[in-house]
């Protein structure tokens, strides 16, 4: 196996592509192969999302692109200054209150107190969760603790943004409106975002691009493109094209995973 | 109809468990109160107790059933029945030139507490205990936490310097000290290397506990964004141990007390304290006088232990909740 190569292109600022694996695989120290052949471009602008069965690899892919686990083979390009991270879990510091928590990060980047400020207050304007600053994570319901941390990866204003099945532990109700609010989000900020989830419609209806992950060992089965523009409304999730195009992604996943 | 019958005994049996576990406490403290040994012993029974219950700091609570207003009279009743108790040996038991082993209530407060001298010299010795607990406890804490922080950065320094930490714990304190009072003299000095001693092994453990207790999203979030290992001590593992390391202070401080009174029955130079007049009141049968100094003493680990639960609290109450787990 060749070493993986993980480089920044001195280009970084007049090409606008983001992550860019190249045959990238991972093998465990068990010797499970959890990646395989994985090729995959992420442009500012693009909201790509993965969708594929419980453990077949689509988080790996992330702890790859973030640099959490390092690719065991293949090239892997980054080109973002900063990567926003949101796991399933909130990972808030329960000591800390929501204003705290959405400075952390900027606090470990040794931000400027005034523009850590300034972009905290705007991030958590940006969430929904203004007047809510001075509360602890405890006295937060689960959609509000998974938009505190948002806010806590907005405030580096990422070029990149990995987000690992943020919204899989909360009911749908809330899950739907904070794909509404991710969405304005992605539209004020034009960050390239790689989503991981096993929700087809979630992954449809978030998406510039959605890519089936079929497991044992991982590797991108199928790519949509998705056409619904830019401006999405709830009433997307009814249309007949909607449907169809959610039944072909269906169709691929089940396709793959037999 | 079933229901009922099945209903009735349940409840019938936590009943008995309750009474069971307050006589099981009532019990703990009777021996206290009652032993003619040397008061010492007592104390040590205690805190054991207190350390067994503290060394899993985590342990969730299971919340009794029964109103308010029980919680308060069980046990307001349970001590009015120890002082019958005490009472009824004074008064039943023991023949009256035999009363100096357990004086009646009244006489350890009219001959003691009431009587000025006595508690001048009892005030004196608690001033002189507290001065040694407290040496014995910041050094301890100042040793215990560089210690459990050096085990916590890595894994061969926690693989060779854990072992000595439970090494400690396992040495019979007395076993030590002779040798402490042959190297160190028979004073201040002495009794505060006890207290150390005795009070390391809890803020060591916990500490090194806690340090390590931090969820592993919460150390990636930190790797993604390149903090160094300082940062992510002061900001990440410290306050997540804090419940823990003040679970810590608390078990420590009350095993400090204990290391003083231990230290001042075996150390006669220097400034007296409690151990040294519980043990000169013993040896001049001064039942009343023996018996405050006890109640005294008692006081003070009970104090202790609360000021600590109490600054725990202040510290880590708002975000650290035992019924329910934070974000």
């Amino acid at each position: 196996m060749s070493a993986p190569a993980r480089s920044r292109p001195p280009t970084a600022r007049t090409d606008t592509r983001v992550l860019r694996f190249r045959d990238v695989a991972k093998t465990f120290p068990d010797g499970t192969v959890a990646l395989e052949g994985v090729d995959l471009d992420i442009r500012r602008g693009e909201f790509v999302t993965v969708v594929g069965p419980s453990g077949c690899g689509k988080s790996t892919l992330l702890r790859i692109a973030s640099d959490l686990s390092p690719a065991t083979s293949g090239a892997v390009e980054v080109d973002a200054e900063r990567i926003g991270y949101v796991f399933q879990d909130a990972t808030l510091l329960p000591w800390r209150s929501v204003l705290k928590n959405v400075q952390l990060l900027g606090e470990l980047h040794g931000m400027g107190k005034q523009s850590l400020n300034q972009a905290s207050r705007d991030a958590i304007d940006l969430v929904g969760l203004t007047g809510h600053e001075k509360k602890l994570p405890r006295e937060l319901s689960g959609g509000m603790r998974m938009r505190a941390s948002l806010a806590r990866s907005l405030t580096l204003d990422p070029d990149l943004f990995l987000f690992d099945e943020p919204f899989g532990a909360l009911d749908e109700i809330t899950r739907e409106r904070l794909n509404d609010e991710l969405l304005s989000m992605f539209r004020a900020k034009r960050f390239g975002a790689l989503f991981i989830t096993h929700s087809v419609s979630e992954a449809v209806y978030m998406s510039t691009r959605v890519l089936v992950m079929s497991g044992r060992p991982g590797h991108i089965v199928a790519s949509f493109d998705v056409p619904f523009g830019t401006d999405r409304t709830p009433e997307l999730r009814f249309t007949p094209e909607f449907a169809a195009l959610a039944g072909e992604v269906s169709h691929a996943l089940r396709e793959g995973h037999s | 109809m079933t229901s009922t019958r099945t209903d009735r005994p349940t409840t019938g049996k936590d009943t008995v468990e309750d009474t069971v576990e307050d006589t099981v406490e009532g019990d703990a403290v009777t021996d206290v109160v009652a032993g003619t040994e040397p008061a010492t012993v007592g104390v040590v029974a205690a805190e054991g107790e207190l350390v067994a219950t503290g060394t899993a700091p985590l342990v969730r609570r299971k919340r009794r059933r029964g109103g308010k207003l029980l919680d308060v009279l069980a046990p307001l009743a349970v001590l009015g029945a120890l002082i019958g108790l005490w009472y009824a040996i004074t008064y039943l038991v023991l023949e009256p030139g035999k009363r100096f082993l357990m004086p009646a209530p009244q006489d350890v407060i009219t001959e003691a507490f009431l009587d000025g001298p006595t508690m001048e010299k009892i005030g004196e010795a608690l001033g002189n205990t507290v001065s040694v607990t407290f040496a014995g406890l910041t050094i301890a804490i100042v040793i215990g936490m560089a210690w459990a922080v050096v085990m916590s950065q890595a894994r061969v320094a926690e693989r060779s310097l854990f072992p000595y930490a439970v090494a400690l714990q396992c040495i019979p304190i007395l076993a030590l000290v002779p040798l402490i009072g042959f190297w160190f003299g028979y004073d201040f000095t002495a009794r505060v290397i006890v207290c150390v001693l005795i009070a390391l092994f809890p803020i060591v453990s916990n500490t090194l506990f806690g340090l390590q207790s931090v969820d592993r999203g919460q150390h990636e979030l930190f790797d993604l964004h390149g903090a160094s290992r300082l940062t992510r001590l002061v900001k990440l593992q410290f306050p997540a141990a804090m419940p823990a390391i003040f679970a810590g202070f608390r078990i420590s401080a009350g095993l400090s007390v204990v290391g003083a009174i231990v230290g001042d029955v075996f150390f006669r130079q220097g400034e007296a304290g409690l151990g040294s007049l519980l043990d000169n009141f013993r040896s001049r049968l001064q039942g009343p006088e023996l018996f405050a100094t006890i109640i005294v003493t008692a006081l003070l680990g009970f104090a202790t232990f609360l000021v600590f639960g109490w600054l725990g609290k202040l510290a880590v109450g708002r975000w650290y909740d035992t019924s329910r787990d934070a974000a």
